[in-house]
């Protein structure tokens, strides 16, 4: 991947990253690009978290089929998390509630947070990007 | 204290780019470092130095670069994000240049601060 | 933590969200279309003054004034102008922006 080519690797540096998903796949690209970033940041051997709230949760959906719209299926690469020592996953209660999902609808296993457990993982993080 | 910014949005379809513009500028005014601008998803449409807005308008990638040759400020595009769009280095205005995402996270790690500009 | 929104209230969720994850002591800043909320008689007025109970609320001045909408601010929310928005960044230990 050419995004590894300029990597300074080696800082030392280990901070607490936060990847706030918030939006829904493919109606906009936020879900696609956003995971990018998350793979680089794991590359950096940084501690990362990823958090899916709001319309977020639905990127883990399972059954997701994009053939139809002719896009890329990136879903996929949830599953590959862990690969990349990703293995932190949390996704808000409240926002499968207001959806009707369970963790039983999607494809990776997850961390269910209350809103003040979320709060709180939030409060500590060095650093918080939302997509 | 060092700010890392970043921009997620075109010029001028969002106020996202003029927000982050008017807060690097004030946050290097007061004293502070700007060391890096990071450029993604539409983002990446700010450093095209063929945007030619009408002359009572401002010129919002004219306007990155003026800070950045004033400042030293590091302009960098996402190379992912500039491919999936048509940006290359033959449209980049001065002081942009075309990196990888992992500029992104040095700005994460090394800055006291991250902050970002979006939708 | 300092918690940066930029759309209204009456368009998107963020401010909602925002306000359901802020701990007691953090700081909202409202920026850009969010600044509507921070209004009189806006739809989101009665949520904002609820959450100033535990929240230290913000909106900067800039794009109040640009929206018509600085002489119609509610009590108990600080105007800041983008000085203050850069000090608020430095006060606070991280920050989101609710996109």
């Amino acid at each position: 991947m050419s995004d590894m080519d300029d990597m300074d690797e080696g800082s030392g540096i280990v901070k607490k990253f936060m990847f706030l998903n918030r939006k829904a796949p493919h109606g906009t690209v936020y879900a696609l690009e956003g995971l990018e970033v998350v793979l680089i940041t794991a590359a950096f051997d940084q501690d990362v978290s990823m958090v899916f709230t709001d319309d977020g949760v639905y990127q883990l959906l399972k059954g997701i089929d994009t053939k139809g719209i002719e896009v890329k299926d990136f879903s996929k690469t949830y599953r590959a998390l862990d690969g990349y020592d990703i293995e932190k996953l949390y996704v808000d209660q409240a926002s499968m509630d207001a959806r009707g999902l369970t963790e039983d609808d999607l494809i990776v296993d997850v961390t269910t947070l209350s809103v003040a457990e979320m709060a709180n993982l939030m409060a500590e993080q060095d650093v918080v990007i939302s997509f | 204290m060092q700010f890392g910014i970043l921009v997620n949005e075109g010029p001028y379809s969002h106020q996202a780019s003029d927000s982050a513009y008017l807060f690097a500028r004030t946050a290097i005014e007061k004293g502070h470092k700007v060391p890096r601008v990071f450029f993604y998803h539409d983002g990446v449409y700010n450093s095209s130095r063929l945007a030619t807005p009408p002359q009572d308008d401002r010129n919002v990638a004219a306007r990155w670069s003026k800070l950045a040759a004033d400042h030293g400020v590091d302009l960098v595009v996402c190379v992912a994000a500039a491919q999936r769009r048509g940006i290359t280095d033959g449209v980049l205005g001065d002081n942009f240049r075309i990196s990888g995402l992992g500029q992104l996270v040095e700005m994460g790690i090394q800055y006291d601060r991250l902050v970002t500009f979006g939708d | 933590m300092l918690h940066i929104v930029n759309k209204s209230a009456t368009d998107r969720g963020s401010l909602e969200s925002c306000l359901r994850m802020a701990t007691k002591g953090s700081a909202v800043l409202l920026i850009e279309d969010a600044v509507y909320a921070v209004t009189n008689g806006s739809a989101a007025a009665a949520k904002i003054q609820a959450a100033a109970a535990d929240l230290k609320i913000y909106a900067l001045g800039p794009d109040l004034a640009a929206r018509g909408m600085a002489g119609r601010v509610l009590d108990g929310v600080n105007v800041v102008d983008y000085g203050g928005f850069v000090d608020l960044v430095a006060e606070h230990n991280s920050c989101q922006s609710w996109l």
